[in-house]
């Protein structure tokens, strides 16, 4: 995976098959103090201890259709080329959290890539789901919540791909607002093909 | 297009639409209208998944489909990634595999719109891996 924020939606696909109802998602930058970090957390069922102590071995998953689980292992590898590390603290019947340090300024660092985008994803397929971004740089701090903006704009649900795609822009002019580091915008009705 | 910051904006924005958009109440039985599922585990999201899914939610919106476009886990197709499922309604579900852009607007023009079938079909055989388990 080329960016973070692909990463961050394969994590947050554990928390999804958590049953999570609410997923924060953090992302703190931090030039002065060398620090990247990311923080997913949810309330779903968390992950019993036996497993936990194994949740980074990329041979260690509860799928049934394959015995591989390569997500958590491919994040954490990633962190730790960038001399940076990744924790996760979970409570059975609370919810877990995953902690990603990365190092700000090393090369080994992937850039952000479309978290807009990836936020557009996640809420079009899981409206039951409370999606809480918060993203913290040195020039301000901004946070989204799929649950309050469907409470200011007055709708049931988020599943108007317009809807979305305009959520997604606004996203997209905060994060540059606060100069948030390798984020890229999806420019607006890109041609395909 | 004004620049949409605020949510504030973003309300006002769809209340200038409304006029002119019918609003699409989306069907609430998803066995009526086309399912698309798109494979996001590790390996789908690694291999471009990402932008389909995002081709998918667009353009069939666009090019007014009915349709629910959804992600799901990994089906254990890691080698043909990004893999998706369509199952139009009153049929059994296909899953393509390989798709990229190109792939997803022929699925869409061909198999979604007429029935016909293009390549990158994987014959289905999880029901069978379902019942070894």
């Amino acid at each position: 995976m080329k960016e973070l924020s692909l990463n961050i939606l394969d994590i947050v696909q554990n928390s999804i098959r958590a049953e999570a109802a609410e997923i924060s998602i953090m992302i703190n930058e931090s030039l002065s103090g060398d620090l990247y970090q990311i923080i997913i957390k949810d309330n779903g069922r968390g992950i019993p201890d036996e497993i936990l102590r194994n949740v980074t071995d990329p041979f260690v998953t509860t799928r049934t259709k394959r015995r591989m689980g390569l997500g958590l292992s491919l994040l954490k590898y990633h962190a730790e080329l960038t001399g940076g590390a990744m924790e996760i603290i979970s409570n059975v019947g609370k919810g877990t959290e995953v902690i990603v340090n990365f190092s700000f300024s090393h090369i080994d660092r992937q850039p952000l890539g479309d978290i807009a985008g990836i936020l557009v994803i996640l809420m079009a397929s899981n409206q039951d789901i409370n999606f809480i971004y918060t993203h913290k740089t040195e020039y301000g701090e901004y946070r989204f919540s799929s649950e309050e903006t469907k409470e200011y704009l007055e709708v049931a649900a988020l599943n108007e791909m317009n809807l979305l795609e305009e959520i997604g822009w606004m996203i997209g002019e905060n994060l540059k607002e606060i100069k948030v580091s390798g984020f890229e915008l999806r420019e607006r009705n890109r041609v395909i093909l | 297009m004004s620049k949409i910051t605020s949510l504030a904006d973003l309300k006002k924005r769809r209340e200038e639409l409304k006029s002119g958009l019918d609003i699409r109440v989306k069907a609430i039985d998803p066995e009526s209208v086309v399912q698309v599922k798109v494979a996001m585990a590790t390996c789908g999201i690694a291999s471009g998944a990402k932008t389909v899914m995002e081709f998918f939610l667009e353009q069939l919106e666009r090019r007014n489909v009915e349709a629910v476009v959804t992600q799901t886990g990994c089906m254990g197709y890691c080698y043909a990634e990004p893999t998706i499922e369509v199952k139009l309604p009153g049929q059994d579900p296909v899953v393509f595999g390989f798709v990229d852009l190109k792939r997803a607007d022929q699925i869409i023009e061909k198999y979604i719109k007429t029935g016909e079938l293009v390549d990158g079909i994987i014959p289905v055989n999880y029901q069978t891996i379902d019942l070894k388990e």
